[in-house]
């Protein structure tokens, strides 16, 4: 079994020692959840550190794809559009409408030349 | 996710079809993850049994956006990990609600996901809460893995960068991030998780700003 080295050297892509791990680990995320613990209760703290992994996570994933390039930061394009994206998710629209505007406001910048 | 609109009162019927149309807006999220997915140099099998096997989105996208920008398989995992974690909290919460057969839990554990377990949550009756558990998670399973088998098709056929498509990960990730922001604890841990992620882009590996992102969650070892 190799997770990190195997792929060492060269650009990394998608492998499907990436694929099926991680469809490993979300399973028994899930079942553990549902059929292990199912129904005893964990310490509070536990809880509530958990309930903010998406919030921390999900927040870094935004930076991360907008600036993000390699070990780098890079200001193009595809931040004009995530500024799009938050004003019209502030106003409460649903995901595909978010996205949508998103992609649609990047492309346009793009096409116009006023950023890469 | 954002698209979540929980119908209070309304019988087993019209509920199962908003929980359907749920589902449809979630492959629509699915073609954005079939793209991105082969953008960052996955085959369409691969995209796909990622799909049917993995099914969390979040940690999906998480994978393949820390792959796209260079982050080793380690540090892909090790993010969407911990995203996949809190579907073992889902699970906690929705145990209370599918008892039954352990065949059948093991089969609803593969579908508790964001969507299925905060439409089932938002219903009072127990009989509604199981009727919206399994219509969402089964209509998002089949949209999602629909969704990304046309995004990975016509990922290869597209240039995604002239559709602006490389912001629609972002994007996607600022609909499902905002829900978590309504409250003062996920707020700030939003903050430091976007800061904390910023200022070590240039000083760590592709993917490892992420899991420094995670010290966010540790606000929640003071009480609110």
């Amino acid at each position: 079994m190799c997770i990190s080295w195997c792929a060492a050297g060269g650009k990394e892509t998608m492998t499907w020692t990436l694929v099926l791990v991680l469809s490993a680990i979300a399973y028994a995320c899930k079942v553990s959840g549902l059929v292990i613990i199912g129904g005893r209760d964990l310490p509070e703290v536990v809880d509530r550190c958990l309930n903010l992994i998406p919030a921390a996570l999900v927040s870094a994933l935004v930076v991360n794809s907008t600036i993000g390039v390699g070990d780098g930061i890079v200001v193009d394009a595809r931040a004009v559009g995530v500024v799009a994206a938050v004003l019209v998710a502030a106003k409460r629209a649903p995901l595909v409408v978010v996205i949508v505007a998103g992609a649609a406001v990047t492309a346009v910048v793009r096409a116009f030349g006023f950023a890469p | 996710m954002s698209a979540i609109d929980a119908t209070e009162g309304s019988d087993d019927r019209s509920l199962a079809a908003s929980c359907a149309v749920l589902g449809a807006a979630v492959g629509v999220f699915g073609i954005t993850f079939g793209v991105g997915s082969v953008a960052a140099g996955g085959s369409v099998a691969m995209t796909c049994v990622m799909s049917l096997l993995v099914f969390t989105g979040a940690s999906q996208f998480s994978a393949v956006s820390v792959v796209a920008s260079g982050g080793s398989t380690a540090a892909a995992l090790a993010g969407a990990s911990l995203l996949a974690a809190r579907n073992g909290v889902y699970g906690l919460a929705m145990s209370r609600t599918l008892r039954g057969s352990l065949l059948k839990r093991i089969l609803a554990a593969q579908i508790t996901i964001d969507e299925s377990t905060a439409m089932s949550t938002a219903q009072e009756e127990p009989q509604a809460a199981r009727v919206a558990f399994w219509w969402t998670g089964l209509s998002v399973y089949v949209f999602w893995n629909a969704g990304t088998l046309i995004g990975a098709l016509a990922g290869n056929a597209i240039d995604p960068e002239k559709f602006g498509l490389d912001a629609a990960f972002p994007a996607g990730f600022v609909a499902m991030v905002m829900p978590h922001l309504r409250h003062r604890s996920g707020r700030r841990a939003a903050g430091i998780g976007a800061l904390v992620c910023a200022v070590t882009i240039p000083f760590t590996p592709a993917g490892v700003p992420i899991l420094c992102a995670s010290v966010g969650v540790l606000l929640g070892v003071k009480k609110p």
